[in-house]
């Protein structure tokens, strides 16, 4: 189906399964049960994971497969971001024509960066996508304020022209009138689910995006930049050059983290420069690493993984690590509720960074290694008292 | 001439933290060939090394004087620090005052330390990954010591004066024959650069005169070869990386006075020295040196009124400009040697 093979279909459609029922997965426990802080089926952390999945995903297509390891992508971000609010203010609040844009510009401006740091590799290449994106965070700051509107971030004003606005159009981002946070509350039993279209919308472009990556990974294309990974001197003697291939993919994953950039706008019309510090580059580095880089289904679980766990653990602060607690005697308990709260709440970073690191050291194929570890480990019980035929081990990605 | 020169000068305070960070980065990147993202963590560490020792000195008791009274009529309290009551309060005060530079006496054990601690402990097992994932885990590393000194200090930069003696401005104009006022320079950023030049010139000054250092120099050359003629080079490249979080951290404890710590101030210069490096020459010394206070007068030209009406905006990626340029037209930066990371 769509050009792919049995097992990439399967994939395929699992993820597309697990991607259109997220309100329900991400909402196990009945409201008002002890459980239901653990929770995350809001519609603004779902659209958050599945924009930062396609932001990683496509990170994930130049640093995954080619090996290039930018610090610059936040630069995209951003840009995509401002073309989409640009278009609210000159159109209308459809969101469609933005993302066209967000796609276009960040596209161009990934060939512009592109075609001159792709000149060096290694630290090298990491060092000028950081610098060209920092640039343009401090541009966007200072010079450029008529088109970015500084410090304040670009947003609509009622004095915005908007040629395209007609009477009874929603003022807020929407696609040809479907409102992009109107959400319909299911009530079921003690579970509350919350479908909202602003997710939806995110999800299909989700789902396209990683169909996209998983053709790219499939293809001689993608080979090749396998290539450029492993051996790139080697290519090179082959008689091939790796550099249009290696800029193809950076414009590629300029372009994804255009789109990832504009839904955000879509999601909330506003944009700041913030967006393109170096910090977000390195977001999305730590995102991609933690799920697996290289790998299809990594940087999006990675995404969902540290979105979560930053909305989950930022909610639990001393009071609530009280109540958990409670069972034990007095001054323990001070000190596992000081102990805890380190890493809670405001420590949500101390956490991520010490994840990050141990994730870097020890796994270094990110939680998919770990996964795939694991799965080893059960099969290789499974299959001692055997013969020890190896299974048909699919390798996971 | 007096803009140029005022110019220069205020370049050289930044320039001297460029070439300090870079320094250190350099030192670890020619030893070990580790990729340091964690080199501005240090430098943060080494300015709240300062932050720490000014706490520990104004460490208080509080008495009661019954004589006076505060502002509601109640018995005024006194907040008299133990180092007075120690050494009488001239010397006690004196202390206090001067605690940014007795920090440094407090600074050194430390970064040495630390320095030990995190390439024993963890930089160690990466010699033989690739850039990438040293890259990766020290960055991880400095988002963990950095959160650290939130959780500890808090997120507001924390003022810490330099001492009376040396808070005011000095006419520097004047010694050369212009007119008074015209190039006026706080004496502490004086000092910040001659302290730099000191410390760069003890650096180089040790790798170049001792056998530590030559032996040092060598196994920058050829490590296997010196590891074969029996000497632990593993063991002097640790010393040296020690050596290298000790001049980060230098380098933190006098730039307080200057601009008041906080928890990100690492992650801003290391951005910054990161370019630093690469213009100068990954591998190379001098170059980290001479790039280090080239790009902070450059930097400060740059934030001329004169420049920014010619060129908007060009205060703000003068650094990154230059780094770009010289990236593309010499892949080996100012004075980077032969077949050092050039790929």
């Amino acid at each position: 189906m769509l050009g792919l093979n049995k097992r990439d279909t399967r994939f395929l459609l699992i993820v597309i399964a697990l991607t259109l029922l997220t309100p329900f997965i991400l909402q196990p426990f009945p409201e008002g049960s002890a459980l239901a802080q653990f929770n995350a089926g809001y519609p603004d952390l779902m659209q958050r994971i599945a924009i930062f999945g396609i932001f990683a995903i496509g990170f994930n297509i130049l640093f995954g497969l080619t090996g290039y390891l930018s610090f610059g992508h936040a630069a995209f971000l951003g840009v995509g971001s401002y073309s989409v609010v640009w278009m609210y203010k000159l159109l209308d609040y459809n969101v469609l024509p933005g993302l066209v844009l967000a796609i276009i510009t960040s596209g161009l401006f990934a060939l512009a960066i592109g075609y001159l740091s792709l000149r060096r590799s290694g630290i090298y290449f990491s060092i000028l996508t950081l610098a060209f994106a920092q640039m343009s965070f401090n541009l966007a700051y200072s010079v450029l304020t008529p088109i970015t509107n500084g410090e304040t971030g670009l947003q609509v004003y009622t004095s915005d022209p908007q040629y395209l606005m007609s009477e009874g159009e929603p003022i807020t981002p929407h696609l040809f009138g479907l409102v992009m946070n109107e959400s319909y509350k299911l009530n079921l039993g003690g579970w509350v689910f919350t479908f909202n279209i602003g997710y939806y919308f995110t999800a299909v472009i989700a789902i396209l995006a990683f169909y996209l990556s998983l053709r790219i990974f499939r293809s001689p294309f993608g080979l090749m930049l396998r290539a450029v990974k492993s051996n790139q001197t080697r290519l090179n003697y082959t008689g091939l050059n790796a550099r249009p291939y290696t800029l193809a993919a950076f414009v590629i994953s300029g372009m994804y983290a255009g789109l990832a950039g504009g839904l955000l706008a879509a999601m909330d019309p506003l944009a700041g420069a913030e967006r393109m510090q170096w910090t977000e580059s390195g977001a999305v580095v730590i995102m991609t690493i933690l799920g697996g880089a290289g790998t299809l289904m990594g940087p999006v679980l990675g995404a969902g993984f540290i979105k979560y766990l930053e909305k989950i653990f930022s909610k639990i602060n001393e009071n609530v690590l009280e109540g958990w607690f409670s069972f034990l005697p007095e001054p323990l308990r001070e000190v596992v509720v000081w102990i805890f709260s380190r890493f809670t709440g405001e420590g949500w970073a101390l956490t991520l960074g010490l994840m990050f690191m141990l994730v870097v050291i020890f796994l270094p194929g990110g939680l998919m290694e770990g996964g795939e570890r694991i799965r080893n480990l059960i099969r290789r019980k499974k299959n001692k008292p055997g013969d020890g035929a190896s299974p048909d081990g699919t390798p996971a990605e | 001439m007096d803009a140029i020169l005022l110019q220069i000068l205020n370049g050289l305070d930044k320039g001297s933290a460029y070439a300090l960070i870079a320094l250190g980065l350099t030192l670890i990147f020619g030893t070990l060939g580790v990729v340091n993202f964690a080199h501005g963590a240090l430098f943060m560490i080494g300015a709240f090394c300062a932050v720490t020792l000014q706490r520990l000195l104004s460490l208080s008791y509080v008495t009661i004087d019954e004589t006076r009274t505060d502002f509601l009529g109640n018995p005024l309290k006194v907040k008299t620090p133990y180092v007075e009551s120690w050494f009488g309060p001239e010397i006690g005060q004196a202390l206090i005052d001067w605690s940014v530079p007795l920090s440094i006496l407090f600074a050194i054990p430390v970064m040495v330390g630390l320095g030990f601690l995190i390439e024993r402990g963890l930089i160690k097992h990466f010699y033989k990954r690739p850039h990438a994932d040293q890259i990766l885990v020290t960055f991880g590393l400095a988002i963990v010591l950095q959160e650290i000194v939130k959780f500890i200090y808090g997120a507001n930069p924390i003022p810490t004066p330099a001492p009376e003696a040396f808070s005011g401005s000095f006419d520097f104009g004047v010694l050369i024959g212009f007119e008074p006022n015209a190039i006026i320079y706080p004496y502490w950023r004086m000092i910040y650069f001659v302290f730099a030049l000191i410390i760069i010139g003890a650096v180089f000054a040790f790798l170049r005169f001792t056998t530590f250092g030559m032996v040092v120099r060598a196994g920058m050359a050829d490590r296997e070869t010196v590891g074969l003629l029996g000497i632990n080079i593993d063991r002097r490249f640790t010393i040296m990386f020690g050596v290298a979080a000790a001049v980060a951290g230098l380098a933190g404890v006098m730039y307080t006075p200057i601009n008041s710590p906080n928890y990100h101030m690492g992650m801003d210069f290391l951005v910054l020295s990161f370019v630093v490096v690469v213009v100068g020459g990954m591998g190379s010394l001098p170059g980290a040196v001479l790039a280090g206070f080239l790009l902070g007068i450059l930097e400060s030209f740059a934030s001329m009124n004169e420049v920014k009406s010619i060129v908007p905006g060009i205060d703000q990626i003068i650094i990154y400009l230059v780094a770009i340029v010289i990236l593309l037209t010499r892949p080996r930066g100012l004075m980077g040697r032969k077949g050092v990371m050039e790929e």
